[in-house]
C-alpha cells in the first residue's frame, strides 16, 4: 500500500487482503541523534533525522520551511472508539511529528477474559483485536514510508488477558505497550495473585519481542489529589515493576519509565517537579523515560493546559526524556478531537525544538534546596520499602491500604486504596504447576518441561507462531452489524455523493465549536452565549469551556455542537490556482519594456517591511525583473501616488495597506480605485493592494485589479503583472 | 479503609539512612526492591492461569476461540496444572496427529479419557 500526499488514505485498501499481512519489523525504533545537525540558517544540538513529508510549525515561513525533528521520540495518545477514523488522526499526526501512537483500549477491555475479534465499536478507545491491530499496522507501515521515519505502535497488556495479549503483539509486529501489574491491582481491581502470574509469561513474551515496556506508575499521580505527596510511593511502584520486569526476562533498554510531573501552576511547579524529576533519573539510571505531560489539574482550558504542557516539557528537557508523550489540551473536557492531537505534539515539537542546546548553557545547581529535595525524596521512598518488607511483602502492604495514601510518606491519611489478596476479579484462577508442566513454545517464563535441553521447545512440531506466522490463525468478524464494513458504508456513500461535513472526531459527526465573549456577569453571559450558538444554527449547544475575565465586564466561552449541514463539493467555487510563471519568463518579457512601478504603504501606515518583500532585489522583489520601481515610502497620500504615477508614465501602482482598523485597508483600496479613474488614469494603469488582511477577493470588490496577503512573494506579484500587462497591451 | 493515619515523622525515620552516601542509598534501595520482588516472581515460576495457557495454545497455532473453549474444558478437568499446551502436544505426539488435529479432536470431544497425564 502507498499513499500519496495529495490523496485521501483509503481505508478499504487497508483493509483488502488482511488475512495475509504480515508486520515487516518488529520491535522499538529510537530516532536517530545527529550530532551538530546544519538545518537552514541554523545547527541545532539535539535533533535528529528529519521527513521526507511533514507539516512545519507556522513560524517556519519565516526560516526557508525548515522542520528540525527533535532527538526524543513523540507520542500522541488516539482514542475515538473508531480505528478507522483514528487511522486518519494518525496520519495527520505522523506529519507533525509524532512517531509514537498509543491507542487506548475501549472501557472494560481490561476485564475480558480473552481476545476480542473483529471491528466492533469503542467507547473511549477501541477494543484491541488481531484486526484492528493488523489494519492499524498495516496503515502505519504506509504512513510512515510517506513521512520517511518509523512509527512505534503501541497499546496495552493489561487486564485479565495480558498474556494473549501480549502473544497478539508479539505477533502483529506492536512496538510499545504499557505492562505493570500493580495497575491491575490498584485502579482494576483484578486478583493481584493473577496480575503478577500473568505479568512474567507477558513481559518475557515482550522481551523476546523487543516491546517497549512503559509502567502504570504515573496513574498514582493522576489519581491523588495532592500529587506531589505520593512521589514517594511512586518510586517505589517503579521500582517494583522495573525489578520484577528483570526477573522475567527483560532487558533494562526495554523497560521505560512512566513518569508525570506532579504539579501545575498556579503551583510553583519547579520547585516540587524538578527534584522529584532528578531523583528518579539518578536511581533508574540505565533505565529508558517517558515522560508524560501533567494530567492531573487540566480541566477545560486549552490554553492553560498547553502552557502546563510547554513546562513539563522543559522539565525532560532539563532531566532527559527518551519519549516526549503528549495529552491534548482538550482531553480534560470531551474525548480528544483530531485537531488537538496535532495540538498537543507541536507543544511538544515546538518547545523541543526552542530548548534544542539547552544544556550546553544551563546547569541544574549541585548545592542547595534542589539536592536536598532530592536527597529527601530517595530516603522516603527507601522508608516506604521498608515498611512494606516489614508488614510482611508487596500484598499484605496492598491490604493495609498503603497504596495511592494521599500523605506524603511516611505521612498516612488512611485514604489509600484496600485491595483483598484473595479477592478481585478473577480470584482463585491462580494454578499450580503440576512437576511434569510444560508449555511448547517460545518466549514461555516459568518453570516447563520442555525448556530442559537447548533446542526451542517449539521445534518437534515445527515451529510456534512466533517462529512460523503462517501458523497465527485469522479472524475477521464476528459481529455481523458491528463492524468496519459497515461502518464505512456512509462515509462511502457521503464520497460518492461528494457531501462534506464538519468533524471534529469521527467521520460525520459534524461538531463545530465557536468562541464567543459576551461582555455580561458569568451566568448572564453564558445563558446569552448559548442562545447565540443555537441563532447560529448549531444544535445541541453546549459550553465546553468558560472563563470570566472579568465578573461584571465578561465571560469568554467555547461552544460546541452539531452544525448539521453537508456541503456539496460541486457547488463549492473553488479559486483555480493559475501556475506562476518562471523567473526566466517575467524577466524576459519585462526587462526590454521599460516599465515603471509606483509604489506605497499608504494612508497613515508606517509599515515598510511587507511592501519591501515585495519591491527589493535584495529580498526577491520585482526589481529583480527590471521593473522600474518608485518606492515613495509609508503614509503616502493616494494623490501623490497617483501624481507621480502620471509624471513617470508608470503601468502599476502597487499599495500597501497593513493597518485594517475601522476598515482603513478598504477605504483605502475604493480610494485608489476612484481617484484613478476620476483622473482618467484608471484604464491605463494596473492597480494592487497588498497586506496581511488583503485578499484577492477584497481588494476585485474594491475596484482593484489583484490583492495580494500573507506570505506573498515578488515572482506572485511578478507573474501576475506580466500577465496583466500582456493582456492589457499585446505586442 | 486505607492504614492507620500517622504523622509525618520523616525527620525520627531517616536516622541511619542520613549518613548513608547516594550510592549506598541507591543500592539499599534496589537491595529492598529485590527483596520484595523475590516471593512475586517466585509464585510466578511456579504457577499459571487460563490467560497463560490461551496464550499458549495461541502461540501453537489455535484461534482465541479455540483456546477459550479447550482451556475451559481443561480446567472444569481440573488438567491446567499439567500446561494447556503439553496435553495437546503429547496427545498429537501418542495419536500421531498434528498440533491442530490434536485440538480440534478435543473440541470435538474425543480423547479426553486418554490424555496423557
Ligand atoms: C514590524 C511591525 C511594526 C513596526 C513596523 C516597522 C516597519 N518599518 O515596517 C513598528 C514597530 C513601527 C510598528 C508600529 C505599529 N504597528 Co505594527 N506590526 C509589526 C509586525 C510585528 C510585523 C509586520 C511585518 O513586518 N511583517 C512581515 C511582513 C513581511 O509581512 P506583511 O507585512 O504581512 O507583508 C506581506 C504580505 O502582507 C504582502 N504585502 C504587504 N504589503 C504588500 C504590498 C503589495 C503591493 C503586495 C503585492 C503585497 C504586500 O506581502 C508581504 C510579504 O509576504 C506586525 C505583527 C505581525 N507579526 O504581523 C504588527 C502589526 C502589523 N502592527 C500593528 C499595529 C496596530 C501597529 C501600531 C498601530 C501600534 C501602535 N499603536 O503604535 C503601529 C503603527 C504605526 C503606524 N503609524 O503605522 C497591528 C496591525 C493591526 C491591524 N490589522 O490593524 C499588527 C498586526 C500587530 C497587532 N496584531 O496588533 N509595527
Amino acid at each position: 500500500m502507498k499513499l500519496s500526499p495529495d490523496k485521501k488514505l483509503d481505508v478499504r485498501e487497508v483493509l483488502k487482503d488482511l488475512d495475509s499481512y504480515r508486520p515487516r519489523r518488529k520491535g522499538w525504533a529510537w530516532r536517530k541523534k545527529i550530532e551538530n545537525n546544519r538545518i537552514g540558517p541554523f545547527v541545532y544540538k539535539d535533533t535528529s533525522e528529519s521527513l521526507i513529508h511533514s507539516v512545519p510549525l507556522p513560524a517556519a515561513t519565516y526560516f526557508d520551511n525548515i522542520d528540525p525533528q527533535s532527538d526524543v521520540v513523540i507520542t500522541t495518545e488516539i482514542a475515538s472508539g473508531r480505528f478507522e477514523d483514528d487511522l486518519r488522526r494518525m496520519r495527520m499526526a505522523a506529519w507533525h511529528g509524532a512517531d509514537h501512537i498509543m491507542v487506548i483500549r475501549t472501557i472494560g477491555q481490561s476485564h475480558i477474559d480473552g481476545l476480542i475479534e473483529g471491528t466492533p465499536e469503542g467507547v473511549g478507545g477501541i477494543p484491541i483485536s488481531r484486526k484492528q491491530i493488523r489494519a492499524t499496522r498495516k496503515a502505519l507501515d504506509a504512513i510512515e514510508d510517506e513521512i520517511g521515519r518509523p512509527i512505534n505502535f503501541h497499546s496495552y497488556v493489561s487486564g485479565v488477558a495480558g498474556p494473549e495479549i501480549a502473544v497478539l503483539f508479539a505477533e502483529e509486529g506492536v512496538n510499545g505497550a504499557h505492562q505493570d501489574p500493580q495497575y491491575n491491582v490498584l485502579y482494576r481491581n483484578i486478583n493481584m495473585h493473577r496480575s503478577f502470574v500473568d505479568a512474567a509469561e507477558a513481559k518475557k513474551i515482550m522481551a523476546d519481542a523487543a516491546i517497549l515496556q512503559l509502567d502504570g506508575a504515573h496513574n498514582a499521580n493522576a489519581t491523588a489529589k495532592q500529587a506531589w505527596k505520593v512521589t514517594p510511593e511512586l518510586f517505589v511502584q517503579h521500582a517494583i515493576n522495573t525489578a520484577y520486569s528483570n526477573a522475567a526476562g527483560m532487558p533494562n533498554d526495554l523497560i521505560a519509565l512512566s513518569t508525570v510531573p506532579p504539579t501545575a501552576p498556579p503551583a510553583p511547579k519547579m520547585h516540587y517537579d524538578l527534584p522529584y524529576a532528578v531523583a528518579l533519573r539518578e536511581l533508574f539510571a540505565g533505565y529508558k523515560f517517558r515522560a508524560q505531560q501533567n494530567t492531573r489539574y487540566m480541566e477545560s482550558d486549552t490554553m492553560e493546559t498547553t502552557i502546563t504542557h510547554v513546562l513539563d516539557t522543559l522539565i525532560s528537557r532539563m532531566t532527559s526524556a527518551d519519549i516526549q508523550s503528549t495529552i491534548t489540551p482538550d482531553e480534560g473536557r470531551n474525548i480528544p478531537w483530531h485537531y488537538n492531537n496535532v495540538a498537543g505534539v507541536n507543544t511538544a515539537r515546538q518547545t523541543l525544538m526552542g530548548l534544542d542546546g539547552l544544556m550546553e548553557q544551563v546547569e541544574l545547581k549541585q548545592d542547595g534546596p534542589l539536592r536536598e529535595d532530592v536527597r529527601v525524596l530517595k530516603e522516603r521512598a527507601v522508608l516506604f520499602l521498608e515498611e512494606i518488607l516489614n508488614e510482611g511483602g508487596y500484598y499484605t502492604t496492598v491490604e493495609n491500604g498503603q497504596f495511592v495514601d494521599q500523605g506524603y510518606f511516611p505521612e498516612r491519611k488512611g485514604d489509600g486504596i484496600v485491595r483483598d489478596p484473595q479477592g478481585g476479579d478473577c480470584a482463585d484462577t491462580v494454578i499450580s504447576r503440576k512437576v511434569d508442566y510444560g508449555a511448547p513454545v517460545c518466549s514461555h517464563f516459568g518453570n516447563n518441561s520442555y525448556a530442559q535441553n537447548n533446542n526451542k521447545p517449539c521445534e518437534a512440531y515445527g515451529g510456534c507462531t512466533l517462529c512460523d506466522p503462517s501458523k497465527i490463525q485469522y479472524i475477521d468478524e464476528l459481529d455481523e452489524q458491528d463492524n468496519v464494513e459497515k461502518r464505512l458504508e456512509q462515509p462511502i456513500a457521503d464520497r460518492v455523493a461528494g457531501l462534506i461535513r464538519p468533524e471534529v472526531e469521527k467521520h460525520g459527526d459534524s461538531i463545530a465549536c465557536v468562541t464567543l465573549f459576551v461582555p455580561e456577569s458569568p451566568k448572564v453571559a453564558e445563558a446569552a452565549a448559548l442562545e447565540m450558538a443555537k441563532r447560529m444554527n448549531l444544535r445541541n449547544p453546549e459550553v465546553i469551556s468558560r472563563r470570566v475575565m472579568h465578573p461584571a465586564e465578561g465571560s469568554v466561552f467555547e461552544i460546541k455542537g452539531i452544525l448539521d449541514v453537508a456541503v456539496n463539493v460541486e457547488i463549492l467555487q473553488i479559486p483555480a490556482m493559475e501556475a506562476l510563471l518562471s523567473d526566466e519568463a517575467i524577466e524576459a518579457w519585462v526587462r526590454p519594456r521599460d516599465i515603471h512601478i509606483v509604489a506605497a504603504t499608504v494612508g497613515e501606515d508606517e509599515h515598510s517591511v511587507g511592501l519591501h518583500e515585495i519591491l527589493d532585489i535584495k529580498h526577491g522583489g520585482i526589481e529583480k525583473y527590471g521593473f522600474h520601481c518608485h518606492n515613495l515610502g509609508t503614509s503616502v497620500a493616494i494623490e501623490r501616488l497617483l501624481d507621480v504615477a502620471e509624471e513617470t508614465n508608470a503601468r502599476a501602482i502597487l499599495i500597501s495597506t497593513i493597518v485594517t482598523h475601522a476598515d482603513v485597508h478598504k477605504q483605502h483600496m475604493l480610494h485608489l480605485h476612484e481617484s484613478a479613474k476620476q483622473r482618467g488614469m484608471r484604464e491605463r494603469l494596473v492597480l494592487v493592494a497588498g497586506g496581511a488582511q488583503v485578499t484577492e477577493q477584497l481588494a476585485r470588490q474594491c475596484g482593484l485589479d489583484a490583492g495580494f496577503g500573507h506570505g506573498t512573494t515578488g515572482r506572485d506579484v511578478g507573474s501576475f503583472l506580466v500577465r496583466i500587462l500582456r493582456e492589457k497591451w499585446p505586442g | 479503609m486505607g492504614c492507620a493515619e500517622r504523622p509525618d515523622d520523616f525527620e525520627k525515620r531517616r536516622g541511619k539512612l542520613k549518613d548513608m552516601s547516594d550510592e549506598e542509598l541507591h543500592q539499599y534501595f534496589w537491595q529492598l526492591v529485590e527483596k520484595i520482588v523475590k516471593p512475586l516472581i517466585e509464585e510466578a515460576r511456579t504457577h499459571t492461569t487460563p490467560s497463560i495457557e490461551r496464550s499458549i495454545l495461541l502461540r501453537m497455532g489455535f484461534s482465541s476461540i479455540e483456546a477459550k473453549q479447550l482451556v475451559e474444558k481443561m480446567l472444569q478437568r481440573n488438567l491446567l496444572g499439567h500446561g494447556a499446551g503439553r496435553l495437546v502436544f503429547e496427545l498429537a505426539k501418542a495419536k500421531q496427529l498434528s498440533i491442530r488435529e490434536a485440538g480440534t479432536a478435543l473440541l470435538s470431544g474425543n480423547y479426553w479419557e486418554e490424555l496423557p497425564v
